[in-house]
């Protein structure tokens, strides 16, 4: 699709998505916002959710209700099989495969946490190095960071360029070395949208006998992921950036691994059998999920991921990249804005991140927000690469299938009121 | 009412455009940073005392415009005062902007009524106390 200004006509078609007919299914979208038609553009954060996954959830409560694993009467059986078809449904959407496992856990950031507790505190011992990159998202350093200070271990960077925010790669090998025990990588950058070269990093952390984590929090929810061909042994993705309900997160990992792993929560539905003495736990997936999990929430997700899947994955991550286009193009007529990442968009997802020159993020998302239009400003859980790019924060417009290129003119005149304001 | 009267007016854009309280201090008497962590305003205040009156305060640091402008203010309210004083005005600040008490400054220190927009915008108000808290914590550590 051409890059033009002018293109009015077809602004809300898409090479690859009915767009009017998406925006349908999403009611938050015509809730207005401070008085003006919405304009969502802080999809890396969450993402609306359509109408049908709404349903699923009040569906559970008012339809169903049981608990599951546990009741022998119909509404329990009932829950137990749409949570199964859920965790069916994220097999399929990942291609998990027969060796690969979805566990539920309330978010990605829990889902590392648990490898953090599950896997590092059982193999992680003094000496050994932990590999992350410097643009991770907090819920993929933290854990890892502590889990290097409590045992002793090491943890080493792949480094930014602080001019774009791409990794450099140039000295992996002294990076990943035969002391590494498990690299962490995310897949796409919340920051700046920039996606790096996962696939070379994973081949170098399995050369060395590494255990490999992805985040795939942003990339999994706007580009088709398949985890056999990333061949990664854990994935961690959360249902809320992907049409579904908050409080539900993926853990994926390979069954030959999370097999000797310790669980990470202990308590009800996780268990085999409890003596005073001894308790031993459920094969896998459910010695992993202690207690009662958000079945609502699953449920929901399991939905939003049919509704994804009718879509196509591959539509959404065109139609992003459209979007991306048009904002880069439109960002050039206006020489105050500063852009950060890759000018590659091959090696971009749907994230636009700038400032107006001098003025702080917040002041912009304000007078934004007094524009109808939501975005996401600050260090966005990335203080490492916040400080490397040597800015005090960004303004973020994230991009989902259900915008348009009406909202990117929006924004870029709600960004000429800002400059109006303050310059 | 608009953003423009509530939070972008004159006085506060003035403040936070002014540069003249923006310094170190090397060797300060009370020193203390005080951070945002969700919305990036880090600001670090100084003073120096003479006996008990702040002789000089200054702040240094990123913020919003709403966060350095009401840096700026502190900076003129409190330079010259007692820290009962400072403690006093810091009190009338944070009434204002948390309970929606009515503005009652001695009229030197009057501009800091340009603040009260800013309890209007429920998010804002964190900036417009960062550099207030950050003292306060400051005074009361000194009075340990």
């Amino acid at each position: 699709m051409s890059i033009t200004k002018e293109g009015k006509p077809d602004k809300n078609t898409s090479a690859a998505l009915n767009i009017d007919q998406i925006r349908r299914d999403f009611p938050i979208l015509s809730e207005p916002m401070r008085g003006k038609p919405f304009v969502y553009l802080d999809n890396g954060a969450t993402s609306l959710k359509p109408q049908c996954v709404i349903d699923e959830v009040v569906r559970y409560y008012s339809k169903i209700g049981a608990n599951i694993h546990r009741g022998v009467y119909e509404f329990s059986e009932t829950a137990s099989l749409l949570y199964d078809k859920a965790r069916e449904n994220v097999a399929r959407f990942i291609n998990a495969g027969p060796d690969g496992q979805i566990i539920f856990t309330k978010g990605a950031t829990e889902a590392v946490n648990l490898l953090g507790y599950g896997w590092g505190y059982k193999n992680i011992t003094e000496g050994d190095e932990i590999v992350v990159s410097e643009l991770e998202h907090h819920a993929n350093f933290v854990p890892w960071q502590m889990l290097a200070q409590r045992k002793g271990a090491t943890l080493k960077f792949i480094p930014v360029d602080p001019h774009d925010g791409s990794i450099v790669l140039d000295d992996l090998d002294t990076i990943i070395t035969e002391k590494t025990k498990l690299v962490a990588i995310s897949a796409m950058s919340n920051v700046t949208g920039y996606m790096p070269p996962v696939g070379k990093i994973i081949a170098a952390a399995k050369a060395v006998g590494a255990v490999t984590v992805v985040d795939g929090a942003q990339l999994v929810s706007h580009h088709p992921v398949d985890v056999q061909e990333l061949d990664c042994d854990f994935l961690v993705f959360s249902s809320h950036k992907m049409l579904g309900p908050t409080g539900v997160g993926v853990l994926y990992g390979k069954s030959d691994i999370l097999r000797y792993m310790d669980p990470f929560l202990y308590g009800g539905d996780m268990i085999l059998k409890v003596r005073k003495d001894i308790t031993t736990f459920q094969e896998l997936p459910g010695r992993f999920e202690a207690g009662t999990p958000n079945i609502a929430g699953v449920l929901g997700f399991g939905r939003a991921i049919e509704y994804l899947e009718k879509i196509g994955m591959e539509n959404i991550q065109k139609h992003e990249r459209d979007l991306l286009e048009y904002a880069t193009a439109r960002a050039d007529e206006i020489p105050e804005l500063e852009v950060y990442g890759s000018r590659d968009l091959d090696r971009r997802g749907g994230i636009f991140s700038f400032n107006v020159a001098g003025v702080h993020p917040h002041d912009t998302g304000a007078i934004l927000d007094q524009e109808g239009i939501a975005v996401r400003t600050g260090f966005h859980c990335a203080h490492p690469l916040i400080q490397i790019l040597g800015v005090p924060g960004t303004t973020r417009a994230s991009f989902y299938l259900y915008n348009t290129r009406n909202d990117i003119d929006r924004l870029m005149d709600g960004i000429e009121r800002v400059k109006g304001v303050f310059l | 009412m608009s953003l423009e009267d509530d939070l972008y007016k004159e006085i506060i854009l003035e403040n936070y455009k002014s540069r003249k309280n923006k310094a170190r201090i090397e060797q300060a008497d009370l020193q203390s940073e005080g951070t945002n962590p969700s919305c990036g305003d880090d600001v670090e205040l100084f003073i120096r005392l003479e006996g008990e009156r702040i002789a000089q305060i200054t702040y240094d640091g990123m913020g919003c415009s709403i966060c350095c402008a009401s840096a700026n203010l502190l900076c003129e309210a409190l330079t010259g005062r007692t820290i009962a004083e400072a403690k006093d005005i810091m009190t009338h600040y944070k009434g204002m902007l948390l309970e929606g008490e009515e503005p009652d400054f001695p009229e030197e220190i009057s501009d800091l009524e340009a603040m009260q927009g800013v309890k209007n915008y429920p998010v804002r108000i964190k900036c417009a106390l960062l550099p207030w808290n950050t003292v306060a914590n400051m005074v009361s550590e000194r009075e340990r």
